[in-house]
């Protein structure tokens, strides 16, 4: 069936309709301005619960049932149990058992161990995934075979989608290293201890039926908690709820890529040079290895200097937890915690304070951490002439990642992408992204191996380097160059047919992907 | 029966930017081409170009070609099929990938040699960026570093990739094998505008003088401009005693390396981070190629991952009379450079020197003074030296001694 299109605001044709819902097309940053109240989920009254206070049933399959799992459902999880997640497959593993159909998994993002789902797509548990959707999953969509149309949000625009009611989440399955029999728990504590909780807040909140699922129940009260019983309907206790080495990484570590390290050290000396690195700064980095180097660098600089850094915002690591007591940081505001540092950090340091993304990356909320970061390092598949950004497909047109906070963090002060100029032969900068997940003008540098891009409209930044002996090129330029050793590739071929959309962090269509011709 | 069948490059859930061709000719029937690549969608097209392109280049009109590709740029894959093609058919053609213009330039014979970063020779994931990281020199090394049964193959690869790869300015050189092979490996490199050849395990100034001719034969046959540079590598004991000869051995010779490992091995003791078993070699090694007016190099250090001790190591051989150290991973490359550049305090010092000197020569006097010290010609001239380095380096200005306060 012929979807009926339209051309956004980013001059990407998306359709006005997915899944049987009408959507919005992108209007522009900052342009859509929606009306109406939140979603609130049904009343409870508590005379519907045990005195006692006591939630626990005996089975995750028990809570489902009471929880009225049926046809048709949003069924939410949370990653914090990353690619050691031992829950998420268990529910639709028993809602297949059950004989239950067109289930609609809306996870904050999935993993590797999560692959197995694809069972429950082909058997017709789930109908589709609104998510992200990483390496087999992604191909699985790309392909066509996923029954619904995948729609991928940002960590932000997750919240943002069920807060405004888009997505009404009928039961939150959250997994916890600690809890009590009323529901409330934490992310530490346990063997399955991974820090933060936070991605959980918008899920529990919001859901009309809320279990936690745990391997460490504690006695009442389980204190500080970040999920409060009060919005919980069931506990479960299982043997395991994760994989404790891979829930998070026992140790995370500084990239040994020469390539990469020479980013990472020109990155450290851009921000140093631009002097967007300064005394006071606010910064946040991801956890891959280059982004880990950058940090190290710019430790090095901050100490060298004498200044420090207010805040950080994690995904921790250990080598933020070292910057923090070492006294280059004032705090860590984490969303997650990427090593077993930092999860003992937060256990610990009272300034290593847990912060969930409702509060970070929420667009329609009064006001957004990323927008007041001065430094924000970012990755992308590819990035185009106009400095646009994909970080959901790859050039050959397959969905491989999901957004993440990658959205989110695009209203930070400088948005620096440190990428390399071609993978594998691959070029990064290309004339157009093949998915577009960023509008350029959030996008202010980019610095690769061979040379540093600064957006022109960041007049400021171009002002500010003149002089510096920085490496500095036009993106068309690294474009030529990559090119010229890799040769100029072909494009791939889609089908007309829309299997993803891409949501802007304001819940408007920005653009879609479409199925991979096969050949 | 003649062998029909042939593989060429390398695969492996590791291997990245190469790939691996297995070639049979057939007796009859079209070129038939299976690709199996991570960048099919985007390259796969071209690649099957190139691949049909090479096949009728050397003739070959009945085959077919298996590819597995992790990424290979087109010059890789021209080496890796050139290879298959020339196990199975004896031709003296070269399929040549363009060489690329900003290759031409030429090198010096006094120009720093600090770092010197060892590329495997068939290992082109490693080469692609190595210009990046500023070394003053990229050897592409045919010997140790490549197996035997891969040594034929290295050579292809080696020569376009000295034709398709921008070292960025650092100086052009290629490590040859021992010998009759590494006479052949001239053939493959020198017309591909190679500034210094690196000898390995040389022991005599006879198999200089062999090097030498075999060059200028090519040089002759191609005729060839380019000047080509020699470093013989030392790595016995015999090598050693002959050393001086050896630095002399052409006037093309223009540094002198010391490989430590098989010098130890020769002795037959360990090698260990002191040094003191091959400390009379290393100063043997200096005074051999001080006398003789060309750069003493030393060994390479073996821990990549720790930087404090190449620190420690850089240090004693800068004292010991080194002016360089070859590099086996691109982050020892700013350790070293920094390690054998004037440091401030010696900068600082030298320019109090000098000065004094310009101001007595000014006065008229005989003797230079540094306050109360009396300061002797030799050490003025190390100042000097120690000033016109930092100069080239661009760490001191050329005009510092306008810049600076004159010394009363």
């Amino acid at each position: 069936m012929p979807t009926k299109t339209v051309i956004n605001a980013a001059g990407r044709s998306v359709p006005l309709e997915i899944n049987g819902r009408s959507v919005i097309p992108f209007k522009g940053v900052g342009k859509h301005k929606p009306d109406g109240r939140k979603y609130s989920p049904p009343i409870p009254v508590c005379y519907d619960y045990p005195d006692d206070g006591n939630k626990v049933v005996s089975s995750l399959e028990e809570a489902l049932r009471k929880c009225g799992l049926k046809d048709g459902m949003t069924i939410s999880t949370h990653h914090h149990m990353r690619d050691g997640d031992l829950i998420s497959n268990k529910i639709f593993e028993i809602a297949s058992a059950l004989g239950i159909k067109d289930l609609i998994w809306f996870p904050s993002a999935s993993f590797p161990c999560n692959d197995p789902i694809i069972k429950y797509l082909d058997d017709g548990t789930i109908n589709r995934i609104e998510g992200s959707m990483n390496g087999p999953l992604g191909r699985y969509v790309s392909e066509g075979r996923m029954k619904g149309t995948a729609v991928l949000r940002s960590h932000g625009g997750r919240v943002q989608a069920i807060q405004d009611g888009e997505v009404i989440i009928d039961i939150a399955v959250l997994a916890a290293p600690t809890a009590d029999s009323f529901g409330n728990a934490k992310g530490t504590g346990g063997t399955s201890a991974c820090g933060v909780i936070g991605y959980a807040k918008a899920d529990y909140m919001y859901a009309s039926k809320v279990i936690v699922v745990t391997d460490n129940l504690i006695e009442l009260p389980c204190f500080p908690m970040e999920i409060e019983g009060n919005y919980v309907d069931y506990v479960v206790v299982v043997d395991k709820i994760g994989i404790p080495e891979k829930i998070v990484s026992g140790t995370t570590q500084v990239t040994r890529s020469p390539d990469r390290l020479l980013i990472a050290e020109m990155t450290a000396s851009f921000l140093e040079k631009s002097g967007i690195l300064k005394d006071g700064v606010t910064m946040q980095a991801g956890a891959g290895g280059t982004s880990l180097a950058i940090a190290v660098f710019v430790h090095e600089i901050l100490k060298k200097k004498g200044w420090k850094s207010k805040f950080g915002f994690g995904g921790s690591t250990k080598y933020m937890v070292k910057m923090l007591e070492e006294g280059q940081m004032g705090f860590i505001l984490d969303a997650q915690a990427f090593d077993l540092d930092s999860v003992k950090s937060i256990e610990n340091n009272p300034n290593h304070v847990p912060y969930s993304v409702f509060n970070a990356y929420n667009y329609h909320s009064k006001g957004n951490l990323t927008s007041m970061m001065d430094i924000m390092i970012l990755g992308a598949t590819e990035v185009d002439l106009n400095f646009n950004g994909n970080v959901v497909t790859h050039s050959d047109g397959y969905l491989l990642h999901g957004i993440g906070g990658w959205q989110n963090c695009l209203h930070a002060r400088n948005v620096i992408l440190p990428i390399p100029l071609f993978r594998d032969r691959i070029p990064v900068i290309v004339d157009e992204v093949t998915t577009l997940c960023g509008p350029g003008e959030l996008i202010d540098v980019i610095i690769t191996e061979r040379g540093i891009a600064i957006n022109p409209l960041r007049k400021d930044l171009i002002e500010r380097v003149k002089g510096t002996g920085l490496p500095l090129k036009t993106l068309r330029e690294l474009k030529d160059e990559a090119e010229k050793i890799c040769g100029i590739p072909q494009k791939p071929q889609f089908e007309d047919e829309i299997v993803a959309v891409i949501k802007w962090v304001d819940g408007t269509v920005i653009d879609v992907v479409r199925k991979i011709k096969a050949g | 029966m003649k062998k029909t069948v042939a593989i060429a490059g390398n695969t492996g859930p590791k291997v990245r930017s190469d790939c691996e061709i297995a070639l049979e000719l057939k007796s009859e029937g079209d070129i038939k081409i299976e690709l199996t690549s991570k960048v099919k969608v985007l390259y796969g097209e071209s690649i099957k170009k190139l691949i049909t392109e090479i096949l009728n280049f050397f003739e070959v009109k009945h085959a077919s070609v298996k590819i597995d590709d992790s990424g290979a740029l087109p010059f890789v894959i021209a080496a890796r099929m050139e290879s298959a093609v020339k196990q199975l058919i004896d031709t003296d053609l070269e399929f040549l990938p363009e060489f690329l213009k900003e290759n031409n330039y030429t090198s010096t014979r006094d120009r720093f040699r600090f770092s010197r970063l060892y590329l495997p020779g068939n290992a082109p994931g490693l080469m692609i960026n190595a210009g990046l990281h500023s070394a003053d020199g990229i050897i592409l090394d045919l010997e140790d570093s490549v197996a035997p049964e891969k040594k034929d193959e290295a050579r292809i690869l080696v020569r376009n990739a000295l034709r398709q790869i921008n070292f960025c300015g650092a100086e052009r050189m290629v490590r040859i094998n021992q010998g009759k092979r590494g006479l052949e490996d001239l053939h493959f490199v020198i017309p591909q505008n190679v500034n210094l050849v690196l000898l390995p395990k040389c022991e005599s100034a006879d198999s200089i003088k062999e090097v030498e001719e075999t060059i200028a034969g090519i040089k002759k046959k191609f005729n060839l401009e380019n000047q080509v540079f020699l470093m013989p590598i030392i790595e016995s004991a015999l090598g050693i005693e002959n050393s001086y000869e050896i630095a002399r051995g052409s006037e093309n010779v223009v540094a002198m390396a010391i490989g430590l490992e098989d010098y130890t091995a020769d002795l037959g003791v360990s090698r260990t981070l002191e040094g003191t078993e091959s400390f009379y070699a290393r100063t043997r090694i200096i005074v051999a190629a001080k006398a003789a007016g060309i750069q003493p190099i030393d060994s390479v250090f073996s821990d990549v991952a720790d930087m404090e001790a190449l620190k420690q190591n850089v240090r004693v051989s800068k004292s010991l009379g080194f002016e360089g150290m070859g590099c086996i991973h691109p982050r020892q490359i700013p350790v070293i450079k920094q390690g054998f550049a004037p440091d401030d305090t010696e900068i600082e010092k030298s320019k109090k020197i000098v000065l004094a000197f310009e101001t007595a020569k000014r006065d008229g006097l005989g003797v230079v003074a540094l306050g109360s010290k009396m300061i002797d010609p030799p050490v003025v001239a190390r100042a000097q030296k120690t000033i016109g380095l930092a100069i080239r380096l661009g760490i001191l200005s050329s005009d510092w001694i306008n810049e600076s306060q004159p010394v009363d």
